[in-house]
This record gives C-alpha cells, sequence and structure tokens, in this order.
C-alpha cells in the first residue's frame, strides 16, 4: 500500500509536466492543423536555456526557469512566421514534414551546440526527502508539483477567461467566421504556438534539474505528449491535463509492478488501445477547446 | 551494371549496396505516401521485423537464405496488414501516430526480449545469403542481389501503379468519398497498399541482415524512417523514379559529406534539406526535372 500512494506520487509529478506538454500540443493541433513534431525541442530547449541560467550565468533558480518559459515561446513564436506562416494552405502532410525537419535540425544542433554527455542544472533545495505520512518526496519534485499546478491553472485562465482565450476558441471553432469577426488569425496561430511551445520549454525547465539534460531528451517527450493529446482528444484542453495525469500514473505504476524495461512501452500502447477503441479520445463530446 | 567492375574501392561498393537497399525502402513507403497518400512514419519497424525475422531463422532454426527471405516479406506484410486494418478507420495524424508507436513497441521488444533477440547485443555471425549454391559472399556479388531485388521491387511498384488497383490508390489518395461513390473499396485497397509496402521493407531488412551478418536494435531506429520520408519526399512522391533518384541522393550526400564534416552535420543538414525542400520544390526533385524539361 505504501509502495502504491509512493508510486501514485510520483504518477502525478510526472503526469504533470506531461499534461504541460500535452496541452500545448493539443492546442497546436486543435488551432492550427499542424501536428508539430518538433514539440519535443521545445522541452529539450527549455531545459538547456535553464542549465544555462542556471549553471553557467548563475542566475537564480526561479527566474533561470522563467527564462526558460519565455525564450521557448520567442522561438516558437519565430518558428511559425518563418516556416509555418508562409505554408498555412498546405496539406497538413507537408507542415508535419516541416516540423520533422525542425525537429532534426534543432536536435542536432542542440549537439554540436552541448555535446552529448548530459548535463545536471543546479538547485537550490535541500535534497533530504520530506517525509508525509506513508510517502516521502524531495522538496524540489514539490516544488515542481506546485509550479505545474500554478501553470495549469494559468492556462486554463488564459483559454477561457481572457478576450485572447476568447480569440483562440472562436479561431478553434470556426476560422473563417473568427476571421469575419475581425480576429487577427494570423497573430491567433503565432500567439498559440508560441504559448504552447512556452508550455513544453515550461515542462523541460521543470523536469530538467530532477533528471539529466541531454539532446535527444525531447523525443520522449514528444512521444508522451502524444499519448497524453490523443488519450484525451486532439485539441481538448481539460482532456490533456487528464490524460497527462492518467499516462504519469499508469508508467509509474507500469514500471513499479510490470517492468521498468517497458515503462515507455505504455505510451505507445495508450495510443494505440485509445485509437483502436476510442479515436476521438477518453473525454470527447465533440471537439472543441476547453 | 558494370560499375563493381570500375569502382574498385569496396567502400564506395559498400555505399552502392546501402543505396540499394534505401532504393527498396524508398519504394516501399513511396507505394504509401506517393500513392495512397499515407504517411507511416514506423517503416522502421516492417525494415527490423524483417531483419529479425531472416536473421533468426538462419541462427536458430537453420534455414537457408530464400526461404528465411520469403518468411522476411511473409511477417513483415503480416504485421502491416494488422496496421492496415487500423488505416479502415484512422487517417492523417492518427494513422501517423499509430504508426511510429508499432515501430516504438517494437524496438522496445526488441531491447527487451533478451531470450529470442540478444537484446541491446544484436546478433551476430548471420550466414552470407545463399541462392542455389552460390554464396553471395563478396561486396560485388551483394551489389548484383541487391540491385535484382530492387529491380524486381521497381517492377513490382511499375506494375501496380500502372494498374487499375494503383488507380484506385491515386483516387483514394485525391478524394476517398468520390472514390467510394464509383465503387472504389478504400479499406481493401488501403489494406493491401499496406501489406505490399510493409512487405517490400521487410525484404529490404532480410537483404540487410545478411548483408551486414550483424542485426541490433538498431535497425528500429526511427532515423531509418525519416530518411526513408527525406528520400521520398525530395525525390517526388507519387513518381516512380523519384524514391530512387532520392534514394541514391541521400545515400551518397551523407557518405561524401562524413569525409568534411562530422554525423550531427550531416543530420542537421538533413533536416534544413527537408524544408526548403518541402518550402520550394514541394513535389520533389523528379516532378520539378520534369517540368523543367517540359517547358524547354
Amino acid at each position: 500500500m505504501e509502495a502504491f500512494l509512493q508510486h501514485l506520487l510520483n504518477g502525478l509529478l510526472l503526469g504533470g509536466t506531461y499534461a504541460l506538454l500535452g496541452i500545448g500540443l493539443t492546442l497546436i493541433f486543435g488551432l492550427m492543423n499542424v501536428v508539430n513534431f518538433a514539440h519535443g525541442e521545445f522541452y529539450t530547449l527549455g531545459a538547456y536555456l535553464t542549465f544555462a541560467a542556471a549553471s553557467l550565468l548563475r542566475v537564480n533558480f526561479v527566474l533561470a526557469i522563467a527564462v526558460a518559459i519565455l525564450g521557448g515561446s520567442l522561438l516558437g513564436a519565430l518558428c511559425e512566421r518563418v516556416l509555418l506562416r508562409p505554408l498555412r494552405g498546405e496539406s497538413i502532410d507537408t507542415t508535419m514534414l516541416v516540423m520533422i525537419g525542425l525537429w532534426i535540425a534543432t536536435q542536432n544542433g542542440e549537439l554540436l551546440a552541448w555535446g552529448g554527455v548530459a548535463k545536471s542544472i543546479p538547485h537550490p533545495f535541500p535534497t533530504a526527502p520530506i517525509v508525509i505520512g506513508p510517502v516521502s518526496v524531495a522538496p524540489l519534485r514539490l516544488f515542481v508539483l506546485a509550479a505545474v499546478l500554478v501553470l495549469i491553472a494559468g492556462s486554463h485562465v488564459l483559454i477561457h477567461r481572457t478576450r485572447l482565450g476568447v480569440a483562440m476558441r472562436a479561431t478553434f471553432q470556426d476560422r473563417e467566421t473568427a476571421a469575419l469577426m475581425g480576429i487577427d488569425v494570423g497573430g491567433i496561430h503565432t500567439l498559440t504556438f508560441a504559448f504552447g511551445s512556452g508550455l513544453a520549454a515550461a515542462a523541460g525547465a521543470l523536469l530538467g534539474p530532477i533528471f539529466l539534460v541531454y539532446p535527444s531528451m525531447g523525443d520522449l517527450a514528444a512521444l508522451k505528449a502524444f499519448s497524453v493529446v490523443i488519450l484525451g482528444g486532439l485539441g481538448n484542453f481539460a482532456g490533456a491535463t487528464l490524460g497527462g495525469v492518467i499516462l504519469g500514473i499508469a508508467e509509474e505504476l507500469g514500471a513499479g509492478y510490470v517492468s521498468s524495461g517497458y515503462r515507455d512501452a505504455v505510451g505507445f500502447v495508450i495510443i494505440i488501445l485509445v485509437l483502436l477503441v476510442r479515436p476521438s479520445g477518453l473525454f470527447a463530446r465533440a471537439g472543441r477547446v476547453g | 551494371m558494370t560499375t563493381p567492375f570500375w569502382l574498385p574501392n569496396p567502400y564506395h561498393l559498400h555505399i552502392l549496396i546501402m543505396a540499394g537497399i534505401f532504393s527498396i525502402l524508398a519504394l516501399s513507403l513511396n507505394l504509401l505516401l506517393g500513392y495512397t497518400g499515407l504517411l507511416s512514419l514506423g517503416h522502421a519497424a516492417f525494415f527490423g521485423i524483417g531483419a529479425y525475422t531472416s536473421a533468426l531463422l538462419a541462427l536458430k532454426a537453420g534455414w537457408p537464405f530464400v526461404a528465411g527471405f520469403v518468411a522476411a516479406v511473409v511477417l513483415a506484410g503480416g504485421s502491416g496488414y494488422a496496421i492496415g486494418r487500423l488505416a479502415l478507420r484512422l487517417r492523417g495524424a492518427y494513422f501517423v501516430l499509430v504508426t511510429i508507436s508499432f515501430a516504438g513497441v517494437a524496438s522496445l521488444v526488441s531491447v527487451n526480449w533478451m531470450e529470442l533477440t540478444n537484446g541491446p547485443l544484436g546478433l551476430p555471425g548471420i550466414p552470407a545469403a545463399e541462392v542455389a549454391g552460390f554464396v553471395f559472399r563478396t561486396k560485388r556479388a551483394v551489389y548484383y542481389l541487391v540491385l535484382a531485388v530492387a529491380g524486381l521491387a521497381y517492377l513490382v511498384c511499375r506494375r501496380l501503379v500502372r494498374s487499375r488497383m494503383g488507380r484506385a490508390f491515386v483516387a483514394l489518395r485525391e478524394n476517398e468519398a468520390l472514390a467510394a461513390s464509383v465503387g472504389v473499396d478504400g479499406a481493401r485497397h488501403l489494406g493491401l497498399a499496406t501489406v505490399i509496402s510493409a512487405g517490400m521493407a521487410g525484404g529490404a531488412g532480410s537483404l540487410y541482415a545478411h548483408y551486414t551478418r550483424f542485426v541490433s536494435p538498431e535497425v528500429f531506429l526511427f532515423s531509418y524512417t525519416v530518411t526513408m520520408v527525406i528520400m521520398v519526399v525530395a525525390g517526388g512522391k507519387g513518381t516512380l523514379a523519384g524514391p530512387i533518384v532520392g534514394a541514391v541522393i541521400f545515400t551518397i550526400l551523407p557518405e561524401a559529406l562524413r569525409e568534411a564534416t562530422s554525423w550531427q552535420w550531416q543530420m542537421l543538414l538533413y533536416g534544413v534539406l527537408l524544408i526548403l525542400t518541402l518550402l520550394f520544390l514541394p513535389r520533389g526533385i523528379v516532378p520539378a526535372l520534369t517540368a523543367w524539361r517540359d517547358r524547354r
């Protein structure tokens, strides 16, 4: 039972970051109809920016994470303007292949820039775990969990309570009508991509200090993000949040009780099963943001 | 045809053999991506399944090469059938993700099922290919074997594409509802295309295993799939010559660059080239050349 609770807590923490990844990916797909295979690279970027700020420039840890999120968003906006805007109206395959190209190029760029050796990000938290009843958790992990919750809540507020969120949801529902209502659809696309990339960078910045930072770390992250998006239904914000938590817990339980070698197979199996049984996701009403 | 005689350098011959194997893979991917419009990003799985089938049958059951090759084609085609069944209801991004997941699971199995696959250490000591008593031990002999199989794959593709079935593939790609309305059975045709494509990739895997005499989970690497996609897209998807042109260019180019630069630069360049091709030459090299010739 104690082991089970411990797995549950670890799963929740992992799942929170998966949710961050999934929300970004699902928004980009739902709004822009772009299958963003470069999503994992923004995760990697977030981790490396945090490493650069916290370790090389000795910036405050929390500030370093903020820098990473900002950097991820800006680069996301740039990618949208340079690569995706000229291809608007092209088939989904074309944009997907361009994002695959971006993925390969950035990953190997990172390999060249940082080298293949994994790096660890220094953090100011004590390493002794806090014991709460039957479970124990490192203070850093508690901080990460809190930050994830704040970011998810913030995203929810942005999408459901602001004018920008209204514009995003309107664009999602009907691009032409939204444009007729005076919404700058191009601008919304740029902002959505920047927002999604920022969330991916945040996930990388937060998980980076817990695990290690290396150039191909984004591959698995992207895969998890895709599992989450499929679990929750493409374009479904709440579905992605729940899907992330479910995947995180399923992985922890799978690794704990079945075999740790197949931990990463959980995501693959979920993708195949969900697509076989409920292709529109577990929580689908009609597909919508929110 | 005579290349092995005026190209004595075995390293160059090796590149040509790899170009031949990749031609088969690109032709097989093109059948799906180019003609039916289904993008499989798990194609390395069929290649890997073919390689492991052939290798295991030769090592553990002592099967001759020809039987192993046929088994590789059949087993890869069979797994293609399973994926094809999914294609009955999944399109676009969903289909892509199922194929990626399939390749991911196959790769994890090859790493973790130690008793069968020997895990990450791989299977060394696969015998050289042998047909009717002739052993393809030298690179020159393997070159002709690969050339023959690639030629066969090309003929199969050409025969298929120019048949009623090939026209049905294109009709399904262009407008599935319209194709169905004139009596094209989408499920049957897409399923069949996946089986043939996967079987061809499995055959390429078998050739690869008996040429390098070693397989490891690396055959499932996603970068193999990416390479195939780049070859097809850059060469010209939906054309017969495109995948071969793409395969030859993108096997020789990285090798030529290898002497000048590191592997990371090559892959970086790969990514950039893929983006540039899509932005400026969206239909690929072969269609662009054809259009240029027609204008003159």
